[in-house]
């Protein structure tokens, strides 16, 4: 379902017109297949700390070609920078000069990933700034890069090594296709937690998942990747949506659910649902929401209440239940859709970008909550995705939409699901309360 | 009489006494499509087609995807001759394994109960562990048939073997011969349409409009209640664009009904009461129910709503006038209870299916007349009557519309969840009695039993 205007510049003709007018040149982007390898090309992990050298000789053990030196001239398939003990500003220099002299051979498809530390957890001036400074960085190279590579970054926290299983599962992240479409931005690892058990290729096998939503779209994208990466699902969508909903569930082998998530009680008839039919609830994905347009003038208490009850309120209730779950306890992931409209606003969405808004908060506050039980709850904000929703959206703004980020083209909903399928695995226990952007590096917003 | 090797595990004995050895059959669930109004949201679908999407509806409630199945059991009332294996190509069809058996079975209305008392005995004698019962009719896309003339001319050419014979055999077609035979509701043997039958039924035992009004805005009435508590939530999947009952008026009332113009018994001049408000519609709909054993239903982790405790057939002979047409059940239901030990005040729920309001009203002034119940059924009086308040309550027929062959697993799968809704009721399961009339003069009744 690539867009028309990138099959266009991608073949003989329309490349080199594209070329000589200086139009953008999106790149086909390298997606996630079963049994392909993580990455092609060697990897080259810049940096002398403990960290460094104990996260080259774990990137060892994944059959990667790790290089510590480049060889000039030589494609590379992914450079990782470990700067996680950046003390000041000057620090940078020497690392990054090096990548900077590798960056002309990183192949297409190719990644830069830093690993360092958030800088709200110094209370050193000239620390804090070397390590804000990583993020300036990699947000403007993500943007230097070319055909379909991207940057991103890795945060740590506080006594969380390099090598610790969900900070590996987020490097592992992002060398892979599965993160096409996540391009400038971090993941802060917030604790040492996570599966280091956990089978690459079928990292849910054994959880039940409920994905809501799951009729159409990225929701019955996100069923499909889900499943494909071994959970059994159950798919929730209201009444109305049921056939598009049965047809999903039969190709996954899932059980459909046709459930108005807004009801009281959806959260116990979730819960029991899932009980009775295959025995646990492991990973609930509140991916089920609506858009009701306007501008704020405009607005009525209809459309208003509508978005809000649906994208936030029924999240929040359904989450109280499962909180309050006896079944809701073996390692419990919560993933819940944000968007990049509740980031960085979105004009005549008032409604949608503060039911958006309102699920970061959420999962910020909720976040000590499920750790309780060994539990993480993260949100996904996409950008713009290729949907039947945008579809719909006036041609000339819709291509805006699409090109407005580093790597000019919307983002497929399996982008999405990726991201998601990634924030519910094992792996990722030590991933929580985060908000991950799946938006191409959207030039709107942080 | 268990069969060879079957094992006897389990709650095996159902409620009737002196049984032999045979295990429970029970009902897991149910899925229908909305049921639409002929020449409306399904014109254009087949019966294989419905019959294959309320399947997969089913499979994807219960996650039977690739299941092999002991059996599926399915039929329709309007058939084309090419649907000679319309169950199993729709199996076929479906996210069901492929190696999962299948029959067609027909009974005119009754063939959806049928299909769920056949299929429940199976399970019952230990031959078959799951199965669906189904049934589907499309009054939009039926049969049209040729005229027995063309239809010999065509059978003839085929057999001559000169020009000249072929030439002669068509120079017997008359023009009319070419006209094709729309599909007909009429007996065969009186020539009457089931309307026309069931007035003089009614006109009979004297229902009057008022009554079959009324039943008809409870119908109606009490099936938009249903949709608005979400209790077809998880009975019914959309189909088409179709999410509730087309035929379904929520918004109707006793005095639309009372201006409606009568249909049938136009004979009776002023005396005539069946209008299209108190009649069922021709309606295209496919409904599915999953059977199982009590063993199979646990090891696949699934609810167990009621059992199938019981089943009779009736027949009438309306040919000579002495019952009318669709009073079968009327018949069947006393020797049911009567075998089960039961009487009416023993059932909390009565599912009478409406083929027409005064069908249900001939019914329960048949069992109320004592004159009748003593010299026809056989009883030492009236059979009695049944509380109101427990007749159809989620609507029937009348709102919901009726394709044939459809009707028995929509109230099969209704009653199930109702039953298992309500529980156990003075310390006995809750029981419910199906009861649908067919064609032929004849009728099916059966009883539930809530787990």
């Amino acid at each position: 379902m690539t867009d028309k205007y990138t099959q266009l510049v991608n073949q003989g003709l329309g490349r080199n017109l594209a070329k000589k007018l200086g139009l953008p040149q999106p790149a086909f982007l390298r997606r996630y297949q079963p049994g392909q390898p993580l990455i092609t090309g060697p990897v080259l992990v810049q940096g002398s700390t403990p960290g460094a050298d104990s996260l080259a000789s774990e990137l060892l053990t994944w059959d990667l070609d790790v290089r510590r030196h480049a060889v000039p001239r030589e494609r590379l398939g992914a450079i990782i920078l470990v700067l996680d003990d950046v003390v000041t500003p000057e620090d940078l220099a020497g690392p990054v000069l090096v990548v900077a002299a590798s960056l002309r051979d990183l192949g297409p498809g190719g990644r830069v990933i830093t690993v360092s530390r958030p800088a709200s957890d110094t209370a050193d001036p000239a620390a804090a700034a070397a390590r804000q400074g990583v993020d300036g960085f990699l947000r403007s190279l993500a943007k230097e890069l070319r055909r379909g590579a991207t940057g991103n970054g890795v945060l740590l926290a506080p006594d969380v090594a390099p090598t610790s299983p969900s900070a590996l599962a987020a490097v592992r992240f992002f060398l892979s296709g599965r993160s096409a479409f996540v391009d400038g931005q971090f993941i802060t690892v917030t604790g040492t937690g996570g599966d280091p058990q956990d089978t690459p290729d079928r990292p849910l096998a054994g959880r039940t998942a409920v994905v809501t939503g799951a009729a159409r779209g990225i929701g019955a994208e996100i069923a499909r990747t889900l499943h494909r990466d071994g959970a059994t699902l159950v798919l929730v969508d209201v009444p109305a949506a049921g056939d598009r909903l049965a047809a999903v569930a039969n190709e996954v082998r899932g059980t459909a659910l046709q459930l108005d998530i807004t009801t009281p009680g959806a959260g116990q008839l979730i819960i029991d649902h899932a009980v009775q039919r295959h025995g646990s609830l492991d990973v609930v994905i509140h991916n089920a929401g609506i858009t009701r347009d306007k501008l704020l003038a405009n607005m009525d208490e209809a459309k208003w209440n509508s978005v809000i009850n649906i994208n936030i309120a029924a999240q929040l209730r359904i989450n109280e239940a499962l909180l309050a779950s006896e079944h809701f306890r073996t390692a419990p992931r919560i993933v819940s859709l944000a968007s990049t409209s509740g980031i960085a606003g979105n004009r005549g969405q008032t409604n949608y970008a503060a039911s958006k808004g309102g699920v970061m908060g959420m999962v910020r506050a909720t976040a000590p909550l499920i750790a309780a039980y060994g539990g993480t709850i993260n949100a996904v904000a996409p950008g713009f995705i290729e949907t039947d929703m945008t579809a719909r959206i006036p041609v000339a703004l819709r291509e805006l939409g699409r090109r407005a980020n580093s790597l000019q083209q919307g983002g497929q909903p399996i982008d999405v699901a990726e991201a998601i399928a990634f924030l519910a695995s094992g792996a990722a226990g030590g991933i929580n309360g985060q908000v991950l952007r799946v938006c191409g590096q959207n030039l709107v917003g942080a | 009489m268990s069969s060879v090797g079957q094992p006897t595990a389990g709650p095996a004995k159902t409620g009737s006494a002196g049984a032999a050895a045979v295990r429970r059959a029970v009902i897991v669930g149910g899925n229908r499509i909305p049921f639409a109004r002929s020449g409306g949201a399904y014109a254009k679908s087949s019966n294989q087609d419905m019959l294959t999407a309320a399947l997969d509806g089913l499979i994807a409630r219960f996650g039977l995807q690739d299941e092999r199945l002991g059996e599926v059991a399915a039929g329709a009332v309007l058939k084309h001759s090419r649907d000679f294996n319309l169950t199993r190509e729709a199996v076929l069809g479906s996210a069901l394994s492929a190696e999962t058996p299948a029959y067609d079975l027909q009974q005119a209305c009754a063939t959806g109960l049928e299909t769920v008392v056949g299929l429940a005995n199976k399970i019952k004698l230990g031959q078959i562990e799951s199965a669906i019962a189904a049934g589907v009719d499309s009054a939009s896309d039926a049969p049209v048939v040729v005229s027995e003339g063309l239809r010999a001319v065509i059978l003839d050419l085929n057999r001559a073997r000169t020009i000249p014979q072929r030439l002669q055999i068509l120079s017997r077609l008359r023009p009319k011969d070419l006209a094709p035979l729309a599909p007909g509701t009429a007996e065969p043997r009186t020539g009457l349409s089931m309307g026309e039958h069931q007035a003089l039924t009614t006109a009979q035992w004297k229902i009057s409009r008022a009554a079959q009004d009324e039943l008809a805005f409870n119908s109606h009435r009490n099936l938009a209640a249903a949709y608005d508590a979400g209790f077809f939530d998880d009975l019914v999947t959309p189909y088409r664009g179709l999410a509730r009952d087309g035929n379904l008026r929520a918004d109707t009332s006793l005095e639309k009904l009372g201006t409606l113009k009568p249909v049938f018994g136009k004979g009776l001049g002023a005396d005539a009461t069946m209008t299209a408000g108190n009649s069922t519609p021709l309606t295209d709909g496919a409904a599915t129910v999953l059977l199982a054993s009590d063993e199979w239903a646990d090891a696949h982790d699934l609810p167990k709503l009621a059992a199938v405790v019981d089943a009779e057939a009736a027949a009438v002979d309306f040919v000579h006038g002495k019952d009318g047409l669709l009073m079968a059940p009327v018949f069947a239901v006393p020797r049911l209870l009567a075998r089960q030990g039961l009487t009416l005040d023993d059932i909390d729920f009565f599912e009478i299916h409406e083929a027409f309001a005064a069908t249900v009203l001939s019914t329960l002034a048949a069992w109320e007349d004592e004159e009748f119940c003593r010299t026809r059924l056989g009883l030492p009086g009236a059979l009695g009557s049944i509380d109101r308040s427990r007749l159809n309550v989620h609507g029937s027929s009348l709102a919901a519309g009726h394709p044939f062959a459809a009707t028995g697993g929509r109230i099969v799968a209704s009653l199930a969840k109702m039953l298992h809704q309500k529980g156990s009721t003075e310390g006995r399961p809750a029981r419910g009695l199906v009861s649908v009339c067919a064609a032929g003069g004849q009728g099916v009744v059966a009883i539930l039993e809530s787990l």
